[in-house]
């Protein structure tokens, strides 16, 4: 056991489930009676309901019952809540508006819930929604953000359509550096709307028991404990104690799934009410129109600088769509993931940030893989691209002269945070060689032989993750602590279960939390289990997202781990006639100093479930729990390059290098670590080059609400990444571990754009950058020359 | 309705079904063959690929009674007992997946290109999958994957 399995690339132990087609998704578990769902969706982006009338749907055959929030509300069924309040600028808290399940009044989006039909089987569940007749008096649709808030009024509670109007910084001074700067770089950006799209659309499935009245819920859910938490504790009558979560196999979440959601809510309802389990699974269109969508940001950045390029102060005004209803966290996502990084990796001394956060007619919007952190990123690179053009400073010379530099850790932003650590320059320098930055010219000459335009661009991004210190965010306005959970339970065979409240849906970690367990206490990897997901069986958690599981939940196990080796020493110490003090843990074994008397792991547990030979007073068992609070986020940054080639007649962009240099602290696995890069870095590349969330300005449609007409990355569309590494650990957590899973998606969208703007010798291209927009600019660009 | 009888993974399997029922469907819900997926409703993202007569199909493209009478492999059937297949060790060896959701698709479409290109290039893979999504790896690894048991050298 001397070989530490932390640091080694292992093959992922959940990978034969998958590759044999044994993953259990909650679609695919099955109940015996289970009846089916469909919704009846409003074809309107605002209308009032004036009449549901469900004669025909009844009629069909197989339809069990059709129902509306009315129904739900007779039960006391209430709003799903936002748990995250935010302060406005004024001192009152934002304008909530209720979201109940199913909607009781209008409809405020195109795909809003009027009704449920339940039925025998899918396809008369579906042929029955279509019967069900709705009198829909039409309303104004509020689509266009620059015009919401003089449109018609969304809800009663939100005078025009503002959530809120906040704001973080020193304004004053921020406006005195202005008035002394050198120079203000300027720049418009549109952070457009991305729907997340994870591979397995979200999926429900609700068993009620009359004899213990107890429901379970089967879901797609990141973080079951939150779902339960808030379906017991805002939405429903129903105690905790009655009411098991199951989130089984989930196929990728991306921040999607964290949410409660008025269909499982529906399902949950409806399963008592027809006494048979009730199941809903959303086909991909559904999935476009209800799941919660993301970014959707207009904003103005403007960089104050002095004669060197040195920033002196950072001004920004950003309109943010939170869609027709709010998410569980949607408030917090464009104010406190989004402008407290606004310093980046840059001393920036002043900064001031507006945010105003609208109501619209479009699904609602909320966290997606980075969640606020890539809206930051983006504008912060793109206006230090700009200001260096400006300026005519290399892009590398004007991000090394604003570094914030190693000695100055920790460091106190102007916008709320302290970055505990960080080395930005090593990053860049890493990055610089793996890309042969020098020999660019050279490249570009080649290219333009060729008949190519070859581009290179960088972005230098931070961000803050492992989510999150309880005391910091409750003083943001969360209604939640974000601690994390771990109980650590010795079998009397010597074979540990470990449950966590994180929850895996592609991380790997079972394989990942295996290598941490059997490190820490000296077991064979092959004896750590790994739970999670299911309400009854692991302790209360968090869940996961926002890059938490390592840093906040792999913290919670070692805790856990650190008590069974504490209780064990007590143990060894009575069984070897030694005083605690004199016994020693190392690699599975307790050992007396200096002796070679010991006991291993597996001999301790067994006599702490055989307690014969046993200190008085000791309790039996070997079966401890830990709950870990994180002092800080943890900061992971980098500096990603990328070189792109643009064929000046087609506008078609091909990333031809992609170099990522990222410091994660220690790295636990790196085969994992490199994957999620990966992914990240291909959905970054998918929002800036690919991907739009599209409504129609006039009708509320959504344009692009499917696969045909959104388009998602494909293997054609991404380069083979280079991934490289530097580490300074973070600070105050066991591991010095940071988040290592929204990185990519962080950096590619400001990296991609730096480099088609490079390319095309335009300041900026807005995302996405699709081959017809490329192509106008190439045209114009070359009708300029 | 219907009845349709066709091979499935080896052995024989028979059903009513509606005339609009895919093959997916009956997959899944008739032989509760739940490895093949269904992430979309355009056949635009393979997770729902089998192969029927030795052909990768999207099998939400196809209509059950279409299969009458045909030999379908699903992903339960690749691997022989509990030996994977090549292409299954593979991508366990390259971490070519993520959430798995994806994977069943990937696999069987990635099997078929190796049936027809036994050394396909980078681009070409990377052409191939196109009819394949996947949101969680970025491919890097899935097409490495494919090159990694083109070779032969999968573990």
């Amino acid at each position: 056991m001397s070989n530490k399995l932390v640091g080694q690339s292992i093959r992922r132990r959940e990978d034969f489930r998958f590759l044999r087609g044994e993953g259990r998704y909650v679609d695919d578990i099955h109940r015996a009676g289970v009846l089916h769902a469909a919704f009846v969706r409003s074809p309107h982006a605002h209308a009032i309901v004036k009449n549901v009338n469900a004669d025909a749907a009844l009629a069909a055959p197989g339809v069990v019952g059709v129902f509306t929030g009315a129904d739900l509300e007779k039960d006391n069924y209430g709003s799903i809540p936002c748990g995250w309040i935010i302060t406005q600028r004024n001192g009152e808290p934002h304008h909530a508006a209720p979201h109940y399940p199913m909607t009781r009044d209008k409809a405020r989006y195109v795909g809003d819930q009027v009704a449920v039909v339940v039925a025998e089987t899918l396809e008369q569940a579906r042929d029955a929604a279509e019967l069900v007749e709705v009198d829909y008096e039409a309303l104004e649709a509020v689509i266009d953000m620059t015009k919401a808030m003089e449109a018609a009024q969304i809800h009663d509670e939100a005078p025009n359509n503002l959530c809120y109007d906040w704001e973080i910084g020193d304004q004053a001074q921020v406006e005195a550096a202005f008035a002394k700067a050198h120079h203000v770089a300027k720049l418009d950006l549109v952070n457009n709307r991305l729907v997340p799209n994870p591979m397995e659309p979200r999926a429900a499935l609700a068993e009620y028991d009359k004899g213990t009245d107890s429901y379970t819920l089967w879901s797609t859910s990141q973080n079951p404990h939150m779902l339960r938490w808030m379906l017991s504790g805002n939405v429903t009558d129903i105690p905790e104690t009655k009411l098991r979560i199951i989130a089984p196999d989930v196929g990728g979440g991306f921040g999607v799934k964290i949410y409660c959601y008025v269909e499982e809510t529906v399902c949950l309802w409806a399963t008592k009410q027809v006494g048979r389990p009730v199941r809903w699974t959303s086909d991909r269109s559904e999935s476009f129109l209800a799941d919660a969508h993301a970014r959707d940001h207009l904003t103005r950045v403007e960089m104050a600088m002095d004669e060197e390029g040195r920033f002196l102060g950072l001004k920004v005004d950003t309109t943010a769509n939170l869609g027709a209803y709010l998410s569980n966290y949607a408030t917090s996502i464009p104010t406190y993931f989004y402008a407290t990084l606004l310093a980046g990796p840059y001393a920036t001394p002043a900064i001031y940030c507006n945010v105003r956060a609208l109501y619209t007619n479009t699904a609602p919007v909320d966290a997606y893989r980075g969640a606020g952190r890539p809206e930051a990123a983006y504008l912060l690179e793109r206006i230090a691209d700009k200001a260096a053009l400006d300026l005519g400073i290399d892009p590398v010379e004007i991000r090394r002269r604003n570094f914030i530099q190693p000695d100055q850790f920790p460091y106190d932003t102007p916008v709320a945070l302290t970055y505990d650590i960080g080395d930005y320059e090593a990053s860049l320098d890493k990055a610089l060689t793996m890309i042969d930055y020098t020999g660019f010219p050279a490249r570009k000459e080649e290219a333009r032989a060729r008949g190519k335009l070859r581009g290179i661009g960088l972005s230098s991004y931070i961000e803050a993750c492992g989510v999150a210190p309880s005391s910091l965010i409750s003083r943001f306005g969360a209604g939640a602590g974000l601690w994390e959970s771990a109980e650590v339970r010795f079998n009397a065979t010597g074979t540990v279960t470990v449950l966590t409240g994180t929850h895996a849906h592609g991380q790997g970690h079972e394989t990942t939390f295996g290598q941490l367990v059997a490190d820490a206490l000296g077991v064979p990897y092959d004896d750590v289990e790994i739970v999670h997901g299911d309400t009854s069986q692991t302790p209360m958690g968090m869940g996961t997202y926002g890059s938490r599981s390592m840093a906040v939940g792999g913290s919670a196990i070692v805790k856990a781990c650190d008590k069974v080796i504490e209780k064990g020493k007590k143990i060894a110490a009575h069984m070897l006639e030694a005083s605690v003090d004199d016994i020693a843990f190392d690699d599975g074994t307790f050992s007396v100093a200096g002796t070679d008397r010991s006991k291993t792991m597996a001999e301790i547990a067994l006599a702490a479930y055989v307690p014969v030979d046993f200190p008085d007073g000791l309790e039996p068992g070997l079966d401890e729990n830990a709950f870990y609070d994180p002092l800080n986020f943890t900061y992971p940054a980098g500096t990603h390059i990328c070189e792109v080639e643009i064929d000046p007649d087609t506008g078609v962009t091909e990333i031809v290098e992609w170099v990522a240099v990222d410091d994660f602290g220690t790295v636990i696995n790196p085969l994992i670590v490199e994957g999620q890069i990966h992914g990240g870095l291909a959905q970054g590349v998918g929002q800036a080059m690919l991907e739009n969330g599209l409504y129609d300005l006039e009708s509320g449609q959504l344009v692009t609400g499917s696969f045909m007409d959104y388009c998602m990355p494909r293997a054609d569309n991404l380069p083979s990444f280079k991934v490289g590494y530097t580490n300074t650990p973070c600070t105050h957590n066991p591991l010095g571990v940071k988040g290592c899973g929204e990185a990519g998606a962080i950096a590619a969208p400001p990296t991609l754009i730096s480099a088609i703007a490079n390319a095309l010798g335009v300041d900026h291209i807005e995302m996405p950058a699709t081959s017809e927009k490329v192509w106008r600019m190439a045209r114009s660009a070359a009708a300029a020359e | 309705m219907p009845e349709v009888t066709m091979t499935v993974n080896g052995q024989e399997a028979s059903g009513d079904v509606e005339g609009r029922t895919l093959l997916v469907q009956f997959l899944r819900e008739h032989l509760r063959l739940t490895g093949t997926h269904v992430g979309c409703d355009t056949s635009q993202c393979g997770a729902c690929v089998v192969h029927v007569n030795g052909q990768s199909v999207k099998s939400c493209t196809m209509l059950a009674v279409q299969a009458d009478g045909s030999a379908v492999t699903t992903i339960e059937g690749l691997a022989s007992g509990n030996e994977l297949h090549p292409m299954q060790a593979a991508f366990h060896e390259n971490h070519a997946l993520q959430c798995g959701f994806c994977t069943p698709g990937m696999v069987m479409s990635a099997v078929d290109l190796l049936q027809k290109n036994s050394s396909p290039s980078e681009t070409e893979i990377r052409e191939w999958l196109e009819g394949n999504l996947c949101r969680c790896t970025g491919y890097k690894n899935i097409v490495k994957a494919i090159q990694h048991a083109a070779a032969g050298d999968a573990a």
